[in-house]
C-alpha cells in the first residue's frame, strides 16, 4: 500500500508543471476531437470510450473516476447517453468543478434539437431517451453548433486563451463549411434513398441526408433482434423495399448481415463516431468514409 | 408525336372521302359536296388546333402541377421532421412531478429447494443472530417467497448535496437499509457521506442485493456481518481520491457501530471505525481491474449467541463483551473484448478476510435453565475470549450472449483458533470448514429484468451437506441509477 502512495504522491508532482492546459475529459471519441480541433495545443484532452464501444453500455471503471478527478471540463453527449455510468463517474471523481450545473460540464445535446422527443415514457418501449434521441454527432450541422457552445465554453472555463479558443473555431467553421458545401454536393443522390438501420441511431443522418429510413432491426432500442422479428422485417421489404441497411461501427454486425443476404442489398457500417473505422481518424474523415461507404452502396446495385 | 396524329387523320379523311360520292353525283353535287368537305376540313383542322392548344397548356400544367408537387413533397418532409421535433417535445408547462427525486422500486423473489434446517448456522462461528429467525438472505424460506422489497429515493438536495434512501419494505415493516447525503462540492478529491450508509471495506459491502451475481451473498459476508450479509452504520464517511492518472482511492469512517459485529452500546463517541484503500486501473483495451485493502474495528456489549452445553444439557447464553478487528484484502478484475462487454464478457472477483476477536465471553441460562455454567439456572462464568478466524470466496461470471451469463462461486471459511479460557470446558467449540460450491445461469431480457437458475452444494453446517436450488427474479421499475465497477 505504502508503494502505491508513494508511486501516487509521485505522479501526482509530475503532473503538476502541466497544468497550463486545460484538461479535457470527453465521454465520446467525437466530442474528443472536436475539443482537440477547438484548442490545438491549449488542451490535453482524453476520450473515456473507443469508437468500437457501445456508449449506452460503458462501467464506472476506476480508470474513468481518476482522470475525472484532474479534469477541468467534462465533454458529454447528454440526453441520457451516459446515463448508465457518467453519474457514478462524476459523484466518485470528488470533483466539484465537473459537477452537471457547473460550467465544467458540457452536454453537446443542449446545443442542438434534438428528434425522436418520446411522447409517451415507458419501459415498454424499450430503452428510450426521456430527452429524445442522443446520436447528435451523425448530422454535421449539429457538430459545428456543438463546436460554436463549446468553444465558447472553454473561452469561459479559460480566459486567458480565450482567443485562442475563438480562432480555433473561426478556422474549424471555415474548414467545416467548405466541407459541408462538398458533403452536400456529392452526397445529393443519396436523397430519398430508403435505408434499413440496425439500432435507431440514424435520425439526424437521416434528416441530414434526406435518407428514408424504411425499418429498424431491433424490435426495441436496445433489444436484439430475435430471429421472429428479423423475418417480420425481411416480409415486409417485398412491399417497401430498401436500398441497404445501416449499422453503427460498434454494433454485432450479425442482424444486418442475415437481412442484407436475404433481401440481397449491401450492409454499411458506419463509423458512427471517429475510430469507428480505421478511415474515420479525425472528424472530416469521419463524414468523409461515411458518404464514401453510403454512395458506394447505393452503386452497389 | 402524338399530337401530330389528329391532323394526319383528318388529311387521310379529306382525300379518302372524296373518291366514294364522286362515281355516281353531277357536277353541282360535286361542287356542293366538295364545299361541305371544304367546310368539314376546316372545321376539323381548327378543332384540332384547339385540342392541340389545350394539349400544350394540359402540358404546361402537369410540369408546373409537378414542381408544385415536389415542392409540396419538400414542404411536407419539412413539415414532418419540424413536426417530429416540436409537436413531440414536453409540454411547456413543468409539472410539480419535475422536481422529484428519482425513484426505483426493485421486486425480488424466488422459489428455494433446501434441506429443513432447524437453525441455520455457519459451523465453527460466531451466530449473529441469537434467535434465528430463519429471513435473512443467507437462508431465507423454503418455497417460494418474496424477499424484501426495495424501495429507492435519490436527487440532488441543492448544487453541493446529494442525497439517497434505501428503504426495504417487508410484511408489517419498512427498515431503512440506507438513508445518507453525500458532497458534491468539496473538491480536491474529497468525498463526504453521513447518515446510514453501507460501509466502504470490501468489494461487495456495498452492492445491494439486486447487484448481485449470485441469489446469495458469499458465506464470508454472513459470517461477517449477518442476516444482512454486509456491513452498515449511522455515521460519516470521508474519502480522498488521489490525483493520480490510475484509480487511488482512501477513505475512514466512524459511526455508531450498532450492527453485528458489534452491538449498540448507549454511549457517547464511536462504536466504530473503518479505514480503506482502492487501488485499481485499465491494461489495454480490455481488462479493467481494482483492488483494495480494509480494516474495521468494531466494540460490542453483550452481544449474544447460544452454544450448545459441553455437558448435553440446555444450551448456554453466551455474552461477547470486547473489540472485533476485521481486515479484508478484496479484488476484481473484468475483462471485455475491446472494452465492449454487449456480446461477451467475464469477471473474476475473490476476498479474503481475517478478523480477531479479544474480550470476554459470559456464559450463563437463559430463562433459568440448566448447564455446565448455570448448574442452578442464575450463575454466569465469566472468561477470556479470543478468535482469530478467516475465510474467503472467488466467483467467476461468464456473459457468453447478449442475455445470458454463467457462474461458479466458491466458499471456503475456517473457524481457527477460538480461545474461551475456562468456558473451554462450558461450552461446545467446535472446529470446523465451511466449504460451498455455488453454479448458477440467469437470463436478462433486458438491464432491468433477470432470472436466474442457481445450484449450491452448501456444507456450511457440520454434518449437512444441502443441496439447494434457487429460481429467483430481480426486476427493477422506474429510474434505476448507474451501478458502481
Amino acid at each position: 500500500m505504502k508503494r502505491f502512495l508513494l508511486i501516487g504522491l509521485a505522479a501526482a508532482l509530475l503532473s503538476l508543471p502541466a497544468q497550463a492546459a486545460l484538461k479535457v475529459f470527453a465521454t465520446v471519441p467525437e466530442w474528443a476531437a472536436l475539443a482537440q480541433e477547438i484548442g490545438g495545443g491549449r488542451v490535453t484532452v482524453y476520450a473515456a470510450t473507443h469508437g468500437l464501444q457501445d456508449p449506452h453500455r460503458i462501467e464506472a471503471k476506476p480508470s474513468l473516476i481518476a482522470r475525472a478527478r484532474s479534469a477541468q471540463l467534462v465533454v458529454a453527449t447528454g440526453a441520457e447517453l451516459e446515463v448508465g455510468w457518467l453519474p457514478v463517474v462524476l459523484r466518485e471523481s470528488g470533483n466539484r468543478d465537473i459537477q452537471p450545473g457547473r460550467p465544467g460540464y458540457f452536454e453537446a445535446a443542449s446545443a442542438v434539437r434534438l428528434l425522436d422527443v418520446p411522447a409517451v415514457l415507458d419501459r415498454a418501449h424499450g430503452d428510450v431517451h426521456a430527452a429524445g434521441n442522443p446520436h447528435i454527432q451523425t448530422d454535421p450541422r449539429n457538430i459545428l453548433k456543438v463546436a460554436e457552445a463549446l468553444a465558447a465554453r472553454m473561452a469561459e472555463l479559460d480566459p486567458a486563451e480565450a482567443a485562442a479558443y475563438r480562432s480555433g473555431f473561426a478556422a474549424f467553421a471555415e474548414k467545416w463549411r467548405a466541407a459541408l458545401v462538398r458533403w452536400e454536393k456529392i452526397a445529393a443522390p443519396l436523397k430519398g434513398v430508403p435505408v434499413l438501420v440496425q439500432h435507431n441511431a440514424f435520425p439526424y443522418l437521416n434528416a441530414w441526408l434526406g435518407l428514408r429510413e424504411v425499418g429498424t432491426l431491433e424490435p426495441r432500442p436496445g433489444v436484439e433482434p430475435s430471429g421472429g422479428h428479423l423475418a417480420d422485417v425481411l416480409a415486409k421489404l417485398t412491399a417497401q423495399p430498401a436500398r441497404m441497411v445501416l449499422r453503427p461501427a460498434y454494433q454485432h454486425d450479425a442482424p444486418s448481415r442475415w437481412i442484407a443476404e436475404r433481401a440481397k442489398i449491401p450492409a454499411v457500417i458506419v463509423p458512427f463516431t471517429v475510430g469507428g473505422t480505421p478511415e474515420a481518424g479525425d472528424l472530416v474523415a469521419l463524414f468523409d468514409d461515411t458518404l464514401r461507404r453510403l454512395l458506394a452502396a447505393l452503386a452497389a446495385r | 408525336m402524338k399530337k401530330f396524329s389528329p391532323t394526319a387523320l383528318a388529311v387521310a379523311l379529306s382525300f379518302a372521302l372524296p373518291a366514294l360520292p364522286a362515281a355516281a353525283a353531277n357536277e353541282a353535287d360535286l361542287a356542293e359536296i366538295r364545299a361541305q368537305l371544304q367546310q368539314m376540313k376546316s372545321a376539323y383542322e381548327q378543332r384540332i388546333a384547339a385540342l392541340e392548344q389545350k394539349l400544350a397548356q394540359a402540358e404546361g400544367a402537369a410540369s408546373r402541377a409537378g414542381a408544385a408537387a415536389a415542392q409540396a413533397e419538400s414542404v411536407a418532409r419539412e413539415a414532418e421532421s419540424a413536426a417530429r421535433q416540436a409537436s413531440l417535445r414536453p409540454p411547456a408547462s413543468h409539472p410539480a412531478t419535475g422536481f422529484n427525486p428519482d425513484i426505483s422500486l426493485i421486486l425480488q423473489g424466488q422459489y428455494r429447494d433446501m434441506k429443513k434446517v432447524a437453525e441455520r448456522r455457519i459451523g465453527g462461528f460466531w451466530n449473529p443472530a441469537a434467535h434465528d429467525d430463519g429471513d435473512g438472505h443467507g437462508a431465507g424460506e423454503r418455497g417460494f417467497s418474496v424477499d424484501h422489497t426495495e424501495l429507492v429515493f435519490a436527487a440532488n438536495v441543492d448544487p453541493y448535496w446529494r442525497g439517497q434512501a434505501i428503504l426495504a419494505l417487508q410484511d408489517g415493516e419498512v427498515e431503512v437499509e440506507e438513508a445518507w447525503f453525500q458532497s458534491l462540492g468539496l473538491g480536491h478529491g474529497f468525498g463526504l457521506k453521513g447518515g446510514r450508509l453501507r460501509s466502504g471495506i470490501g468489494y461487495l459491502n456495498e452492492q445491494h442485493a439486486h447487484a448481485w451475481d449470485f441469489a446469495d451473498a458469499p458465506l464470508m459476508y454472513q459470517a461477517l456481518f449477518g442476516e444482512h450479509a454486509s456491513y452498515a452504520q449511522d455515521g460519516v464517511q470521508l474519502k480522498w481520491l488521489a490525483p493520480t492518472p490510475f484509480f487511488l482511492e482512501f477513505g475512514a469512517e466512524l459511526g455508531r457501530g450498532q450492527n453485528f459485529p458489534g452491538t449498540d452500546r448507549d454511549k457517547n463517541g464511536a462504536g466504530a471505525g473503518a479505514l480503506f484503500a482502492h487501488v485499481g486501473d485499465d491494461l489495454g483495451d480490455s481488462h479493467s481491474w481494482r483492488a483494495g485493502l480494509s480494516y474495521l474495528q468494531t466494540k460490542a456489549k453483550e452481544r449474544e449467541t447460544h452454544f450448545a452445553d459441553a455437558g448435553g444439557l440446555d444450551e448456554a447464553a453466551a455474552f461477547f463483551d470486547g473489540r472485533s478487528k476485521t481486515w479484508v484484502a478484496d479484488f476484481v478484475w473484468k475483462w471485455a473484448p475491446a472494452g465492449d462487454a454487449k456480446q461477451r464478457s467475464f469477471k473474476l472477483q475473490g476476498e479474503y478476510f481475517q478478523r480477531r476477536e479479544t474480550g470476554t465471553l459470559t456464559c450463563s441460562s437463559e430463562d433459568g435453565g440448566i448447564n455446565n455454567c448455570a448448574p442452578t439456572g442464575t450463575e454466569s462464568v465469566v472468561s477470556d475470549y479470543r478468535t482469530r478466524q478467516s475465510g474467503w470466496y472467488l466467483q467467476g461470471v461468464y456473459q457468453f450472449s447478449p442475455r445470458w451469463r454463467a457462474g461458479l462461486r466458491y466458499d471456503r471459511l475456517d473457524s481457527g483458533r477460538r480461545d474461551f479460557g475456562i468456558n473451554a470446558a462450558n461450552v461446545v467449540v467446535e472446529d470446523y470448514q465451511p466449504k460451498r460450491v455455488t453454479l448458477m445461469a440467469d437470463y436478462s431480457w433486458s438491464e432491468f429484468a433477470r432470472m436466474r437458475l442457481q445450484f449450491a452444494q452448501d456444507k456450511s453446517m457440520p454434518g449437512v451437506t444441502d443441496n439447494q436450488v434457487w429460481l429467483q427474479y430481480i426486476m427493477s421499475l422506474g429510474a434505476h441509477g448507474a451501478h458502481k465497477f
